[in-house]
């Protein structure tokens, strides 16, 4: 059972008053450790505050797609398997949003396919990947799609750095105001 | 037995059952040839006195979505969708409730005593919270639908259940999720969260914080018993009106963070379109008529009652009307029930078919003043031809035609 010190229950009944206007008012629920919050949060942002001490290059990223099964399933060069292709076919058109909805290429952070190697793959072996290998993976997935070279090493400090070919050419979403309609001029 | 009967139709004949109707199975005609006595359900079959099983005579069931096998040959499950069409009142039963996973997953097999609810970032206080701590703090209980993206009409699909059946409505029991984050404390830099589940893929998706303070519920239990594992058990995040996928199933935990935060589901709804994107989070006004739908036949001309449901995310519906000329005359449906906010309402109309070949459907307003578009007028609002090609962009709620042929038979109106 986990509960918290009862001190703020205390002191808010001795005030009187809800005076602790940001203190909580059931008192129920446990206190996590830092240690416990780290393991946990795996939400890898755009400031990449979060990522985990690791590195790796395209070059590593090379060998880890095939002896981690990610050939098996989106093909060893990227384009030709079952799963969604990882590689434009069409690499060159300067409009990146029709090379493809292609995750290292359309991500609009490095961060962004840091964090979905990490949560979910590979296939059926989810969560096995090294933060090395997790690193390195991005890396060759980046490489493949012309966005960094070969031999950049991608770690903590320089993957949220990485300049992606989408920038910030993506819809940006309305405020979103309860009891209003979805979408302002729009009658449907 | 068979000696009996005689007697106990002379006693039906002179009325007196009719004060009590006491009389078991016989719902009997008083003149005339009585039904048999059906057989009876002997003892306990399968731990049914336990928990309670229906008819064997009603087989209603749910079917795989988009023609992928579920489960697939490596076990993973994919959309299953809801039989609408043999659906009455608005509760879905959690048997029959649709479910979609990410791409095809393992359900987690979660002890309840063993899940926790974490919720951190930017708050004042982090918190875990057990499935009993979650139980004992106030509690609400409401109706809302759920219902997937890839919930689109189609040329292709020939019943309802094909057409519609990716979308379900449930009794929800839960806590508020404001109640949870004020007990924790929001830093006014908390602009959106992150929900995640405990599946396979920790799927995650970003949200706004307004949607959190204002009605999402962290639900333990669905019609009146806990959330089924295939609705996420032993947590669901529910985001009531939001595209099912936001509805984050084995919750396990919440971010509080300053920024969209572009996590694994979020990638998916990446938009180059701005109106598009707005169009990909809150569900539209939709309904659609559940009987008589594709694949169902009228026996012959005369009294039907046409039926159906209606939702919006938005809020609650205000108007459903129906038409049973192919979109030329339209008549107001009635309300069976009162409608809720961001649930299936149910809707009927008093009709009486002459016989001749047309077609029925159904449009509805929602309480925002939204209006449920033909696909011809959305193409015409995007300023697209309107062809065999034409997509509806962001969700699909466009209005659904069912063709009746003069022998009684249902199909598809688009197709």
């Amino acid at each position: 059972m986990g509960s918290r010190s009862l001190l703020p229950i205390a002191f808010t009944l001795l005030m009187g008053v809800p005076a602790l206007a940001q203190g909580p008012t059931y008192g129920i629920g446990r206190t996590p450790t830092a240690e416990e919050i780290r393991a946990r949060d795996i939400s890898i942002g755009p400031t990449g505050e979060e990522l985990p001490p690791g590195k790796g290059s395209a070059r590593e990223g090379a060998i880890a797609y095939r002896t981690k099964g990610c050939a098996g399933c989106h093909g060893a060069a990227g384009i030709d398997g079952s799963a969604p292709i990882l590689k434009s076919r069409n690499p060159t058109n300067p409009n990146v949003w029709a090379r493809g909805r292609i995750l290292p290429l359309r991500a609009p952070f490095a961060t962004t396919v840091w964090d979905y190697i990490n949560r979910g793959m590979p296939l059926n072996r989810e969560g096995t990947l090294t933060p090395d290998e997790v690193y390195a993976l991005t890396a060759y997935l980046l490489f493949i799609n012309g966005v960094i070279p070969e031999d950049q090493v991608l770690d903590q400090q320089s993957l949220p750095q990485v300049k992606m070919p989408l920038g910030d050419n993506y819809a940006s979403l309305p405020d979103w105001k309860p009891r209003t309609p979805r979408l302002k001029g729009y009658p449907y | 037995m068979g000696a009996r009967r005689p007697a106990r139709r002379e006693f039906l004949k002179t009325g007196a059952a009719l004060a009590g109707g006491l009389t078991l199975g016989a719902a009997a005609p008083a003149l005339g040839q009585a039904p048999a006595q059906p057989p009876m359900i002997r003892g306990e079959r399968d731990g049914e006195i336990g928990y309670g099983a229906r008819s064997k005579h009603v087989t209603s069931a749910r079917i795989p979505h988009g023609g992928r096998p579920s489960p697939d040959a490596f076990g993973l499950t994919f959309h299953v969708a809801t039989p609408l069409q043999d659906s009455v009142g608005v509760i879905t039963p959690s048997s029959l409730h649709y479910f979609a996973t990410t791409r095809g997953a393992f359900l987690p097999d979660i002890d309840p005593r063993q899940h926790t609810l974490l919720i951190h970032g930017l708050v004042d206080r982090p918190l875990t919270f057990t499935v009993d701590d979650v139980k004992r703090l106030p509690s609400v209980t409401r109706l809302h639908f759920i219902e997937c993206a890839g919930n689109r009409a189609s040329r292709r699909a020939k019943t309802v259940q094909e057409t519609h059946g990716m979308t379900s409505n449930a009794e929800w029991t839960g806590v508020l999720l404001s109640t949870l984050l004020k007990e924790c404390g929001l830093k006014g830099s908390a602009t959106w969260f992150v929900a995640e589940g405990a599946e396979e893929v920790k799927g995650a998706s970003s949200m706004p914080i307004a949607k959190a303070m204002d009605d999402c519920i962290v639900a333990y239990a669905m019609n009146g018993e806990p959330v089924r594992p295939q609705n996420g058990f032993p947590l669901r995040l529910m985001v009531p009106g939001f595209e099912g996928i936001f509805h984050t199933k084995w919750l396990q935990r919440i971010k509080l963070v300053d920024r969209y935060y572009m996590n694994y589901n979020d990638f998916g709804h990446l938009d180059q379109d701005h109106k598009v994107a707005a169009l990909d989070y809150q569900i539209g006004p939709k309904s659609v008529i559940t009987f008589p739908s594709g694949e169902q036949r009228l026996p012959g001309k005369g009294f039907y009652e046409i039926s159906g449901l209606a939702w919006s995310g938005g809020g609650a519906i205000a108007q459903v009307e129906v038409s049973v000329d192919g979109g030329k005359k339209w008549h107001k449906a009635e309300f069976r029930g009162t409608p809720q906010r961001m649930a299936h309402c149910r809707f009927a109309y008093a009709w009486n078919w002459d016989g001749n070949e047309t077609e029925i459907m159904s449009r509805c307003v929602d309480d925002v003043g939204q209006a449920q578009p033909t696909r011809e007028q959305i193409a015409k609002y995007w300023n697209r031809p309107y062809d065999q090609t034409f997509s509806v962009p962001g969700l699909d709620n466009s209005i659904q035609p069912w063709r009746i042929a003069s022998d009684g038979s249902v199909t598809n109106g688009l197709a």
